[in-house]
């Protein structure tokens, strides 16, 4: 395992520890008032499904056009994440809208679209699992449709009419709401990266058994 | 023809009539109108305290899920790694 692994395991420990300090320190919003407070992981949990989205649209691509495992394993590890994230936000979501919107749920532009994207992602790791040999490329196929949708759910809530803030309130936030979302984003984002690294370790691994296997039947 | 229309029409309005006079009287309505306030009663009012712990423990037991599935997986394959060199070198 690399020399770095421990010390941002230890960070990564650390941020979230503090968080919710600074979390709760954070200004209520006016109108919604303490169950705004769910932004500071929604919105962070949010942008990492993107993010993974695209790791595993671009990984899927290098995969797909290089024939590269490694690629593929990227793309494996970062298609799990895309799924974790976005468990996380379609929970998180329904508990703040039951406070602020008065219902569970609303059939609009950027919740519906998000669910799709999640749906994409589970039934990409669903063939992983579950196509057989050779389904590794259309899983990549499937991970790149997932990932030409990420723009499409970003964009829904300032083009379509739509209950779901829009894209501008993380760029007005005031300074109070401001640092305590960076920070829970940056701490989000370290998580990312470990996560993603120790899933991609584990597919190394799964790759170097198989290999062992092959040549143990030689 | 038209004899038989006049007779028709008159049925049907008779009809009408009496299941009309059959209705029971109209109950009062409970309320007349709406009474405008500019807060909910407390007692109306949703909690925001709980859906907002409820949040932040679905993401902390998600995210110690999947790092527990995680581990338990990692510990499987690297068992089985360690055996299959062990295999390997013993050739």
């Amino acid at each position: 395992m690399s020399r770095v692994f421990a010390p941002l395991a230890f960070v990564v420990m650390a941020l979230f520890a503090v968080a919710p300090i600074i979390v709760s320190n954070a200004p209520y919003e006016q109108t919604m008032g303490l169950v705004q407070k769910v932004f500071y992981y929604h919105v962070p949990s949010a942008m990492l499904m993107f993010i993974s989205a695209f790791v595993c649209g671009i990984a899927s691509a290098v995969f797909l056009f290089k024939r590269s495992a490694a690629a593929d394993r990227v793309a494996v590890a970062a298609g799990e994440l895309v799924v974790l994230f976005g468990i996380v936000v379609l929970v998180t979501g329904p508990l703040w809208a039951r406070k602020a919107w008065g219902v569970w749920w609303e059939w609009d532009a950027r919740l519906t679209s998000s669910l799709l994207l999640w749906m994409i992602f589970l039934a990409y790791l669903l063939v992983r699992r579950y196509g057989g040999p050779g389904s590794e490329k259309l899983a990549g196929a499937m991970a790149l449709f997932g990932m030409a949708n990420v723009p499409f759910v970003y964009v829904s809530v300032n083009y379509w009419r739509t209950i779901h803030p829009k894209t501008s309130v993380v760029m007005t936030l005031g300074p109070g709401m401001r640092s305590a979302f960076w920070f829970c984003a940056v701490s989000f984002g370290m998580l990312y990266v470990l996560l993603l690294t120790l899933r991609r370790r584990l597919e190394d691994q799964q790759a170097q058994v198989e290999r062992l296997y092959l040549a143990l039947d030689d | 023809m038209k004899r038989r229309l006049v007779t028709v029409v008159v049925l049907v309005l008779a009809v009408s009539a009496l299941a009309l006079a059959g209705q029971p009287p109209a109950t009062p309505a409970a309320q007349d109108g709406f009474v405008p306030v500019n807060s909910l009663p407390q007692a109306e009012q949703l909690p925001a305290a709980p859906l907002l712990i409820a949040a932040y423990s679905f993401v902390w037991v998600a995210l110690m899920v999947y790092v527990w599935f995680l581990w338990r997986r990692m510990s499987r394959v690297e068992r089985e790694l360690a055996d299959l060199n062990r295999r390997v070198q013993n050739r």
